[in-house]
């Protein structure tokens, strides 16, 4: 297999933007990863688009080649992945595995979700569609709900407290007060996070990630021809795309999610690095508790230490484990099929040293890791500078 | 070995909801263990519970089982 590169990136804001369609926001990604890239659209051999729930929000299928060709990208194959909130992660995946195989050179990777054009509860239903319809959603279940009950299991188990998930949403904040592009760049507070309106208990409106719009694109490239493109390339050292039960009912244990361990030990594996070794890292924070157990999923801390590791500050972007620096999907907003590109994204930022006064010292070895629904798909990315 | 019974894996009271539960909130589901072996989502009527404590199937609606406290 051929050394693969980011060599490329472009991103929307994100938010709520009423004047802006998926198509606009897509092409707006793309358009500057191009420019990020001296790179033009003739040059592309193929085109993934990460995109969750298209046709629902907007009412739009087919929608690959719709981004592609008013992108300028004419002729290519051009592929749309689903994977609910790991879309965007899977796409970037199969495009790395489409020019480490040498299938493909220059592949343009964009990320896209429209969600604010449908009311909370019609997004919350849209949502909805990503666990087992036939099952737990039949029985009144929410995305939050689901989140929350892995939550009430967790505490019950290891003794994770309130203080602890609300340790994740105090912290993403921060962040995200500090990243330009991030819906709610808003400082919040210990009480407020505490006592926020109640959604699912335990889990209020703090503990949950933003409605939202907007797009992010990679371009990636063999890294023998990344000088044509960047003189500051990012290697994909290693990368995995795991699954699992979509029923949050058929898994043995909801405290633990195994298509996270399953791509995290590969992607180590093929890095030849360990949890120790990594920098700094985007997790999926759908909801506090998912940034928790991903931390312990991952190996950034033992089982049920994940809340006390976040508590005592690891964490944090002046910690020894910076994780999501860029706000996460707390604070920085979750477009669900642009996240998991978005997530690339900005970790190239710090490694380029272009994330302003965000940026971390420590830079050269990262990770992302972005989940789909709760834990049926998990891709996990690790990037060297090195 | 009664298939109705079963004992709470995990629970949350849902205040919002999807559009067609949105009239219900807030109510309450849980996972439970069954007895007869697996595990179930389903709604609590009555009495709010938590985890470990036992319930049993009182109804099903369009095949959601409703489960109620038990002693």
């Amino acid at each position: 297999m051929r050394s693969v590169a980011v060599v490329g990136i472009g991103k929307t804001p994100f938010g709520a933007f009423p004047g802006r369609d998926l198509r606009s926001l897509a092409v707006e990604a793309g358009e500057k990863c191009f420019k990020n890239a001296h790179a033009a659209p003739a040059q592309v051999d193929a085109f993934f688009l990460g995109n969750f729930a298209g046709p629902s929000f907007a009412g739009q299928n087919h929608l690959a080649p719709y981004v592609s060709t008013a992108l300028g990208i004419h002729g290519v194959p051009s592929t749309r992945v689903e994977a609910a909130c790991a879309s965007s992660g899977s796409a970037f995946f199969h495009a790395y595995t489409g020019v480490a195989s040498g299938v493909y050179d220059l592949v343009l990777v964009v990320g896209a979700e429209k969600m604010t054009s449908q009311p909370t509860p019609r997004v919350t239903e849209i949502l909805a569609g990503a666990g087992d319809c036939a099952g737990e959603i039949k029985a009144g279940s929410t995305f939050a709900s689901l989140f929350a009950m892995i939550a009430r299991r967790h505490m019950f188990q290891f003794g994770t407290t309130r203080e602890h998930l609300a340790a994740v949403a105090v912290k993403n904040h921060a962040n995200g007060a500090l990243n330009p592009d991030a819906q709610m760049r808003k400082v919040i507070t210990m009480e407020q996070a505490m006592n926020g309106k109640p959604i699912a208990d335990p889990l209020n409106l703090y503990d949950c990630s933003l409605i939202s719009d907007g797009a992010a694109a990679v371009l990636i490239a063999p890294f023998e021809r990344a000088g044509e493109f960047t003189d500051k390339p990012v290697r994909v050292l290693g990368i995995s795309q795991a699954s699992d039960f979509v029923a949050l009912d058929q898994k043995p244990d909801i405290t633990t999610f195994p298509a996270v361990r399953r791509a995290a030990g590969k992607a180590y594996q093929m890095a030849g690095v360990g949890p120790a070794d990594i920098q700094l890292a985007e997790l999926h924070d759908c909801f506090t508790i998912a940034e928790i157990i991903a931390i312990e999923d991952l190996g950034f801390a033992p089982r049920g230490e994940g809340g006390p590791f976040t508590l005592e500050g690891h964490t944090a972007r002046t910690g020894d484990k910076p994780i999501n620096t860029s706000g996460g999907l707390k604070s920085k907003g979750h477009p669900v099929g642009a996240t998991g590109v978005a997530q690339i994204c900005d970790l190239v930022l710090q490694m380029r040293c272009e994330a302003g006064e965000r940026q971390v010292p420590r830079h050269s070895l990262s990770l992302a890791q972005n989940l789909g629904g709760s834990g049926a798909t998990c891709v996990v990315t690790i990037l060297g500078t090195i | 070995m009664n298939e109705a019974i079963g004992t709470i894996y995990t629970e949350t009271v849902i205040y919002s909801a999807t559009e067609a539960f949105a009239a219900e909130v807030p109510y309450q589901t849980a996972i439970v263990t069954l007895d007869a072996g697996g595990r179930v989502t389903g709604r609590i009527l009555g009495e709010r519970v938590r985890i470990d404590e036992r319930v049993a199937r009182v109804e099903t609606r369009d095949g959601v089982p409703f489960f109620r406290k038990i002693a």
